[in-house]
């Protein structure tokens, strides 16, 4: 089943020296339901990026929260949390 | 370097000292407190700049190990049997996180039954899991040897955690002569430590990952060219150490003994060749042709050493302090299989289990079985 | 700053933790609280696994994992290693409840006794999650796990959660605390305290678990946050022995609110549930009279 990979380094000890690299793993594909965010309606208490378990949930420079969508797995927090409602949960269109 | 008369427990944390670890997470245990306690002695009375950790069992001894050596400071411990036994799991993490860690294993048999005298059951063991085992026969060879596992284990080309073994309590609790060398040679001799990774905010590193089916094997690897390369650097530091401070041991990884026109030879490990030098003195007296080879190295194996050094011999009695229930003596295994090519006939006693003596009438009859064709077996 | 904290994320993206998992929501502001100067030690468990498939890390941390029952003896060297050094970073130790209340507990148990200086952070989902949702000594009674399972003659797990909390305290551990992944400040704030405070410090995050606890995954925050409404899950201080209620529910919720949401507790019975929601009055009645009594840990 499983072979070696030859485009992996080998680190002595297997330690890995590229802290935050597991931002190269794209989790957004695992999304079944995809959360959108009404910014008209968004209050910017933060919420939704206190309880996302991703941290996909980030500030722009606006000061308008958006969604990250490579690293949203859709779990719903964030739309079952926002005291306004303004994030609804959509299927995901693939 | 006066010669003082010492018992090899505190000559080994004479020697630990020297080599100034950071670092001594320790427990207690039978017959290897002897040197943890000379060492919190010498770190109470100010004589050692360390900080001991009075862990609450083996198994946290190891792991504050692990986490001292990664946090990159050079540290030590000690046990025996149980507390080896209950470090096991803690054992392949060490070596797999590449840390060079030093513990001396004052070997003692397995319960049950409970029996605190020595063999080999302990450390034999535990020889797959990645760490040097050096053993050694007297107390000289202790001190020395500790000092030289610290420069082994720690070079870069190694990066490998090792043990000291020796017998617990035929070896540790006895008072030898020994020459314990002076703090500016060991400075000389042994570099500061300069940890490979260490855990550090400025440079935020992740140790002890999951390794999948992909990787895995790689890693192992490398644990196992890190071995191949500890053979030539225990050769390397053996040659230095004699040269700095005069003294050697055989290649460092097997010292032969009256083999050059040996036709029959004892292997073994620890105490018992010093018995066995004894005897062959008098079987060479008698007109028989042996000799014997320590084995100081069982992991990294000397295999190549061995197959040169048995080249003219007729038969190799190997003698285990341990057995491998179910089959023979483990290192009588390791020994034959290395051996294979040869048409050397090869026989296997297992003695001094539980901390039976190994008398000269013991080695002296394997030798003469060995001579007269005769098998192995117990030497009750 | 977002309501009082960091932006910047020290566990991030990309870990490969179920959607919804309330664990790694409490990792994300449990290593903001610590910041950058801290070195975490982590058990095996789902937290390390998700985080650490080499070659990539979730990690912007000093970060070390060993085995599943050694954290805090792992802690230990670190603290000692660095104290020869001269240098202090916070020392972050974190395992579940399995490496916490079971298997690592002799290790906790002498690390605190010996008074090493770190914050140990257990995240409390109440099984073995990592190994497929087994029994723990955390589980709560009447949970339905892999290994206690509802059958037809015994009814999921037959005894009370350990009280780690009280127990952690009486070794005199300088400050030990509940939080909730419903409420960040509040845990955001308890583990900042417990960094700051000299000693061992213990703070025991309620963490729900999707597939374990059979829960939406969007609710995992609201099961929490009903778990503290409901008085399941007190949220409190012990702070140099003495016991102090940082939540007051002065109306609870019926426990029946918690327990409907999750799949682990649908075989329960009509008694059970009186039953639990007894022993949670009761509960909740010794913690108002520990502190109303000052009565001391130590």
């Amino acid at each position: 089943m499983a072979k070696s990979d030859n485009k992996l380094k080998f680190s002595t000890g297997a330690v890995i020296k590229e802290p935050g690299s597991t931002l190269k793993n794209k989790t957004g594909g695992w999304r079944a339901m995809r959360p959108v965010l009404d910014q008209s309606k968004c209050v910017k208490c933060g919420t939704c990026w206190m309880y996302c378990p991703e941290g996909a949930i980030k500030k722009d420079d606006k000061g308008n929260f958006v969604i990250d969508y490579d690293y949203c797995k859709g779990c719903g927090i964030c739309a079952n949390e926002c005291p306004v409602k303004a994030i609804r949960m959509e299927l995901e269109k693939k | 370097m006066p010669e003082i008369v010492v018992e090899a427990s505190r000559a080994i944390a004479l020697g630990v000292k020297l080599c100034k670890p950071k670092v001594i997470p320790m427990y207690p245990i039978t017959p290897q407190t002897h040197i943890v306690e000379a060492l919190a002695e010498m770190i109470n009375n100010g004589e050692l700049e360390a900080e001991m950790i009075h862990v609450e069992s083996e198994h946290s001894a190891c792991s504050a190990l692990l986490g001292a050596q990664a946090a990159g400071v050079r540290t030590f411990s000690a046990t025996s049997s149980q507390g080896l036994a209950l470090m096991y799991e803690i054992l392949p993490i060490v070596s797999g996180n590449r840390m060079p860690s030093v513990m001396a294993i004052a070997n003692r048999a397995l319960s049950a039954p409970i029996n605190i005298w020595n063999d080999h059951s302990d450390a034999v063991s535990a020889r797959d899991q990645g760490w040097i085992q050096l053993w050694v026969e007297s107390t000289q060879e202790a001190v020395d040897t500790v000092i030289q596992l610290y420069k082994i284990c720690e070079d870069h080309s190694v990066l490998l955690p090792g043990m000291l073994c020796l017998d617990g309590f035929t070896l540790s609790h006895v008072y030898e002569r020994a020459v314990v060398p002076e703090q500016e040679q060991v400075d000389e001799f042994l570099p500061e430590y300069k940890p490979y990774v260490k855990l550090d905010p400025e440079e935020p590193i992740t140790m002890g990952p999951i390794a999948f089916p992909d990787s895995f094997m790689e890693f192992k690897k490398m644990q196992q060219e890190a071995m191949l390369n500890a053979v030539e650097k225990i050769k390397e530091v053996n040659e230095e150490y004699a040269e700095q401070f005069g003294r050697s041991y055989g290649n460092g990884l097997i010292e032969l003994y009256q083999m050059e026109d040996a036709e029959h030879a004892l292997l073994g490990m620890g105490t018992l060749v010093g018995t066995a030098r004894v005897v062959v003195d008098e079987l060479r007296k008698e007109g028989h042709k042996v000799g014997l080879i320590k084995l100081r190295s069982l992991r990294p194996f000397p295999k190549e050493d061995l197959i040169k050094a048995t080249e003219n011999l007729q038969g190799l009695a190997v003698i285990d302090r341990h057995i491998s229930l179910g089959y023979e003596g483990p290192l009588f295994s390791d020994v034959r299989s290395a051996l294979f090519e040869s048409d050397l006939r090869i026989i296997n006693f297992i003695a001094g289990l539980g901390g039976r003596d190994i008398t000269q009438k013991h080695l002296r009859k394997a030798l003469l079985s060995l001579k007269e064709g005769k098998e192995g077996g117990w030497l009750l | 700053m977002i309501r009082g904290m960091p932006e910047e994320e020290f566990f991030v993206s990309g870990h490969r933790a179920c959607a919804g998992c309330g664990a790694a929501i409490a990792m994300r502001h449990i290593t903001k609280a610590a910041g950058k100067n801290t070195i975490v030690v982590q058990a095996t468990g789902c937290m390390e696994v998700v985080s650490t498939p080499y070659p990539q890390t979730a990690w912007r941390l000093p970060y070390i994992h060993g085995a599943f029952e050694n954290t805090a003896a792992i802690a230990s060297g670190i603290e000692r290693a660095l104290k020869t050094l001269g240098k202090k970073y916070n020392i972050l130790v974190l395992g579940g409840d399995g490496a916490t209340f079971d298997i690592g507990f002799g290790a906790l148990s002498g690390a605190i006794e010996r008074g090493h200086n770190f914050l140990y952070v257990c995240n409390d989902n109440g099984a073995y999650m990592n190994t497929g949702i087994q029994r723990s000594g955390a589980t709560p009674k009447y949970a339905h796990t892999t290994t206690s399972p509802a059958g037809k003659v015994i009814p999921g797990k037959l005894e009370w959660k350990k009280p780690l909390p009280f127990i952690i305290a009486s070794h005199r551990a300088p400050y030990v605390a509940t939080a909730s992944i419903s409420d960040i400040p509040d845990l955001y704030a308890k583990i900042k305290k417990g960094l700051t405070i000299e000693g061992p410090c213990y703070v025991q995050v309620f963490t729900p678990c999707v597939p374990g606890w059979g829960i939406d995954s969007a609710k995992s925050v609201e099961v929490a946050r009903l778990a503290v409404e409901t008085r399941v899950f007190p949220l409190y201080e012990i702070e140099n022995g003495l016991l102090k209620i940082t939540k007051d529910v002065k109306e609870p919720k019926p426990v029946e609110e918690y327990l409907k949401l999750q799949r682990r507790f649908r075989h329960l019975t009509k008694e059970q549930i009186e039953e639990i929601q007894a022993f949670v009055d009761a509960e909740w009645k010794r913690l108002k009279e520990l502190e109303a009594n000052k009565c001391r840990f130590y």
